[in-house]
């Protein structure tokens, strides 16, 4: 058994958010490494499906002393092209990632964090969290309750359409992965079913700009944890109804019964052959579009008070979501797959248990955990709005990084 | 920060909620979710023919045996049309009674949490069945209702857009609502 070796952080995760915050502590001359289970933004490159391209423009691509460089700022990356980003910024200041290497556990004392991985052990003052908001998808008991012949597909392992069993597709979930893969799946000939539960929708622009622009301009990418009403709700925002595409294109229910997508309500029960939608689908599409409404209302309110105008397109906003007759069952036998685009819930099975609530999530306050020395970057409303964004994990990096160096200095006299 | 500060823009409002307590038991169950455990009872006694007269007075929850201020009674009937003695509403019209009143609430509670002041709330119900399901003509006809359409006429400092919010939001934490959209399991036992 090899002596464990002796660092003053380790860093799990070599994604964005581990690479930013290897660039902080590079910055403060911290003495770290960076551990990956895979290779430089593992999940970029090994649990993306083909066409996936980022919601958010390539300006909104900026991390730690790494500007956007490219030639297409309005652009929207995709998976491959983010993994050669992530890479490039690891080379660029020769980030210390230890690829291929799998952290089994981790245990803290007072002074120190030992991490044993499947290539020895570390001996660390601190330690960052940094694998992401999206390791393992959710899927709800109801799956349970349908018909055995189905395949289940997650938006992990989700490639393409051709990749499919033969048959219809359910799409459960119609927030940003289930809407683009439903659409995907329609443009393929494919008959999609899309159980729709609560969802956010925007408009891909308004007024000619990309609406990020607009939620950067407005100030909501930037509110902090602290400030918001209800962190728990805001935490559990279903992801954006939007895609990337050249020609910026919307993606909403309307566009997705435009392509031939049944719409029905959430999915709420199986029983025999037969599937269970909500009779709430009416309320979650109303709700979804006062929700656009309020957004884009504090966008003119802005427009205006900065004397926009004048040089933006008239206001015009998107037309509301057709509810339809209600769907409340259909027969799975005509279906094939189930895609359970249901979200994700990151575990930390190599973590003390102590440190997650009763649901299962990490315990922390803005991305400082109880216990001293541990921190976590990268989930949704760590800190920001932005946080889990590519763009937002930086200055969420930064701050934890002005912690951690802190926790360093008062534990130095301790050896 | 405690959430039951009102923001400094919002004027205090007066529709009867008391919204800070509703916060402040919302705290109490997070820390404690045994305390979020209820059962709503309810004890009917048939009297004659369609006729039978269920009685809600105990339920348990926050933590021990709860009891109502006084006993509440409903009659429920069938209408003369269906050669009944018509000595109460339909059992399908309590529920539409139910679905209201927790919606209502609702609006109440959530206009009160947005610095909302209502002045009149009125909902109409109306939902539709047809009778092939529960007189057993038609398998493929369920017996409950097809739809059931709720409008509600509002007065109230508010834009129509804040209107609409207030309701979406009510039906978004309506017990009545998630019961009558969404499955529930039933179990019935005889002695």
């Amino acid at each position: 058994m090899t002596t464990p070796r002796t660092i003053d952080v380790v860093v799990i995760g070599g994604g964005q958010a581990g690479l930013a915050m290897s660039h902080c502590l590079t910055r403060r001359s911290v003495d770290h490494v960076v551990l990956e289970r895979g290779h430089t933004a593992n999940s970029w490159r090994t649990q993306r499906w083909d066409s996936l391209r980022l919601l958010t423009p390539n300006w909104l691509s900026r991390l730690p002393g790494w500007p956007y460089r490219g030639d297409d700022p309005d652009g929207y990356m995709t998976a491959l092209e983010v993994a050669a980003h992530l890479d490039d910024y690891r080379r660029a200041f020769d980030a210390p990632v230890r690829p291929a290497t799998s952290v089994l556990n981790i245990e803290s004392s007072e002074s120190a964090h030992t991490v044993a991985t499947d290539d020895g052990t570390w001996r660390a003052r601190a330690v960052v969290l940094a694998t992401g908001a999206c390791s393992d998808p959710h899927i709800p008991a109801v799956a349970r309750d349908l018909p055995d012949h189905l395949d289940h597909v997650s938006p992990i392992h989700y490639r393409n359409p051709g990749q499919l069993a033969d048959g219809g597709v359910l799409v459960v979930g119609a927030s940003a992965s289930g809407l683009q893969i439903a659409d995907e799946l329609s443009r393929a000939g494919r008959e999609v079913t899309l159980a729709v539960g609560d969802h956010v929708r925007l408009p891909r622009t308004y007024r000619g700009m990309d609406i990020h622009w607009w939620m950067d301009a407005v100030g909501q990418l930037d509110e902090r944890y602290d400030e918001v009403p209800d962190i728990g709700r805001a935490r559990r925002l279903p992801s954006l109804q939007l895609v990337g595409t050249p020609e910026r294109r919307d993606l909403d229910l309307n566009a997705a019964a435009a392509n031939g997508a049944r719409l029905v309500g959430r999915l709420v029960g199986g029983s025999g052959h037969r599937a269970q939608f909500s009779g709430s689908f009416a309320n979650m599409c109303a709700s979804a579009d006062l929700k656009q409404g309020r957004l884009l209302d504090l966008c003119d309110e802005y427009a205006t008070a900065h004397g926009l105008d004048g040089e933006l397109a008239e206001p015009s906003r998107p037309a509301p979501t057709a509810v339809g007759t209600p769907v409340l069952e259909a027969d799975l036998r005509p279906i094939g797959t189930v895609v359970w685009a249901t979200g994700f819930r990151p575990t930390y099975p190599w973590l003390d248990p102590r440190l997650l609530d009763r649901k299962g999530r990490l315990v922390h306050d803005g991305g400082v955990l109880p216990v001293p020395g541990m921190y976590v970057l990268g989930l949704p409303f760590l800190r920001r709005r932005k946080s889990s964004f590519l763009d937002g994990v930086g200055p969420d990096a930064d701050d934890v990084a002005t912690h951690l160096v802190g926790h360093l200095a008062t534990t130095a006299c301790r050896v | 920060m405690t959430i039951t500060e009102n923001s400094t823009e919002t004027p205090a409002v007066d529709n009867g909620v008391n919204v800070e307590a509703l916060l402040g038991a919302r705290d109490h169950m997070t820390e404690m979710p045994e305390l979020a455990q209820f059962t709503w009872r309810a004890d009917c006694e048939w009297v004659n023919g369609t006729h039978s007269r269920t009685t809600v007075e105990k339920f348990s929850g926050a933590g021990g045996e709860q009891t109502h201020r006084q006993p509440y009674s409903a009659d429920t009937d069938h209408p003369e049309l269906f050669a009944s003695a018509d000595n109460g509403p339909t059992p399908p019209e309590m529920l539409l009674i139910g679905l209201a009143g927790c919606l209502t609430a609702g609006v109440a509670s959530v206009a009160t949490h947005r610095g909302v002041q209502l002045r009149s709330v009125k909902a109409s119900v109306e939902a539709n069945m047809d009778l092939a399901g529960i007189l057993g003509i038609d398998s493929d006809v369920r017996n409950g209702f097809s739809t059931i359409q709720v409008h509600y006429d509002i007065d109230a400092d508010a834009t129509k857009a804040e209107l609409e919010g207030i309701v979406a939001q009510s039906q978004k934490r309506s017990a009545a609502f998630d019961v009558i959209a969404n499955p529930t399991s039933i179990v019935v036992s005889v002695n």
